[in-house]
């Protein structure tokens, strides 16, 4: 047991050695020279404006509150599967409590749309569209087939 | 490998002077420094390759001009990364900045240490080798997201936080996927769930003769498995026509092949992780290894496959996959792979 361990111990060693050795080694062969405008950050060319550390959608906290849910769900399950066959339907009766419950959850934030990537409004309406291929960002097709036909 | 070692120290005289403590560390270190080597290589073959498979699928011909049929392109490629400088730009946070690659990079190497290429062939039968995987790719999306943020580009914290999104969300299905198999074989190792299942395809987990739900469970996790390893259709982090090169952005260098070998070593993990749980492991008609490798390899240019044939998603297809198509299968999965263990 402490054999199979001491390998993990071994390959994070091997890796951090790995790393840092080649690291070193080219070190002494790679060129090394500052330059301003190579320090820069690459934004297409153009100089940065800004701090690059901008508010992104809040989009992203949802799916980490959902995440942190069920993450937490399949660390549970793990042990109670794990037994399934010996503790027979007594475990089972648990995983489904356990899911169902869970799942409840699951169809309470779906109900309330806060799986959806973009929430109701003009916004939703407009990706709808456009997934249909009905709307383009030049606005719609057939206006667009008449003008030409003018 | 623990047996083997053992049984060296008893047959071979000289071994029994040395304590063993040396031995064994010695053997660790050497088990160790032969994955590390098969690894280096089949992450060199796999570029080659991918390059090559991309070029025919567009009816190109790929790299042809180093060496024949451009074999040796991996070997200038790599020559040219040890000699490229390594810069780190004005703005980066510099110690999350150097950190993110060893992250990536050991996050995906050290899950090889649970790996088994055949029964006997294996460095560590650990008795929680599927969970120890699971959890492995978990630090990996911490180095992803320490790049993306620490690079103070733009660029780079988009691709970080899509990725963010991307794998923690991934990896529900497949955690749940996975529990669909654990719940026949009542062990996490990796052993024991090979001795599950037979030696013929309507033996293993991914055929649905076996059980229906751990055979969905095969596609959910595979499905999984390419989102987490950032693989078209789910290459939204490194989207290269939008986002330039994602989290790795500012990157160059060294430390750019660190994510470059990382991004193709977790691939293999996923593959073999597959080949295990789902068909039958070094269960087959041929010697073990044989199985082994070529279950892996098949699910590997699959992979290559995909990525040359669908367009990609976007964030919001993305999720909408996960959240509202694979966890509520992979939900029911579970619960109807439990009932089946149970009844029969």
């Amino acid at each position: 047991m402490l054999f199979d361990f001491a390998n993990v111990l071994a390959f994070v060693l091997v890796s951090v050695a790995f790393i840092y050795g080649t690291l070193l080694a080219t070190r002494l062969i790679r060129p090394k020279k500052y330059l301003r405008d190579k320090a820069a950050i690459y934004e297409c060319g153009e100089p940065t404006i800004g701090s690059s550390w901008i508010r992104f959608n809040i989009r992203f906290y949802t799916i980490a509150l959902v995440f942190l849910i069920f993450d937490v769900e399949v660390v549970f399950l793990f042990p109670v599967v794990v037994v399934l066959r010996q503790q027979g339907l007594l475990a089972f009766s648990e995983i489904v409590v356990f899911v169902v419950v869970l799942a409840v959850g699951l169809i309470y934030a779906w109900r309330f749309g806060n799986l959806d990537w973009i929430r109701g409004g003009e916004a939703k309406e407009e990706l709808e569209d456009a997934s249909e291929g009905k709307k383009t960002a030049y606005g719609s097709l057939e206006a667009g087939q008449e003008d030409l036909s003018k | 490998m623990q047996s083997y070692i053992d049984a060296l120290i008893q047959n071979i005289g000289i071994l029994q002077q040395v304590p063993p403590l040396i031995i064994y560390t010695a053997a660790i270190l050497l088990g160790c420094a032969v994955v590390f080597g098969y690894i280096s290589v089949v992450a060199m073959i796999m570029i080659y390759a991918e390059r090559k498979v991309a070029g025919h699928m567009q009816s190109r011909y790929g790299p042809m001009r180093v060496g024949p049929h451009g074999i040796l392109q991996s070997v200038a490629d790599s020559i040219k990364l040890l000699l490229k400088e390594d810069t780190v730009p004005d703005k980066a946070h510099r110690f999350l900045f150097k950190l993110a690659p060893l992250l990536v990079f050991a996050g995906a190497f050290v899950p090889f240490a649970v790996l088994p290429f055949s029964e006997h062939l294996v460095i560590s039968r650990m008795n929680i080798g599927i969970f120890y995987i699971l959890s492995l790719a978990a630090i990996e999306v911490i180095g992803v997201i320490m790049a993306g943020w620490a690079s103070g580009s733009k660029w780079s914290l988009y691709g970080g936080m899509r990725l963010a999104a991307q794998m923690v969300s991934y990896e529900i299905p497949m955690a749940l996927a996975v529990l669909t198999v654990v719940a026949f074989s009542g062990h996490l190792g990796l052993h024991e769930i090979t001795h599950a299942q037979g030696k013929w395809p309507w033996e293993w987990f991914a055929s649905p003769l076996k059980s229906p739900f751990t055979a969905v469970g095969f596609v959910v996790f595979y499905i999984a498995g390419l989102a987490s390893t950032k693989r078209l259709p789910f290459d939204l982090p490194e989207a290269e026509s939008e986002l330039v090169a994602g989290f790795h952005t500012e990157y160059s260098g060294m430390r750019f092949a660190y994510f470059f070998i990382g991004e193709y070593t977790a691939m293999y993990v996923v593959c073999a992780a597959t080949a295990v749980l789902f068909l039958g492991g070094w269960n087959g008609p041929f010697p073990g290894v044989v199985n082994m490798l070529g279950k892996t390899f098949f699910l590997l240019f699959v992979m290559i496959w995909l990525r040359w044939t669908l367009p990609r998603l976007r964030i919001d297809q993305v999720i909408f996959v996960c959240l509202k198509v694979l966890l509520p299968i992979s939900l029911i999965c579970v619960i109807g792979a439990a009932l089946q263990a149970v009844l029969f």
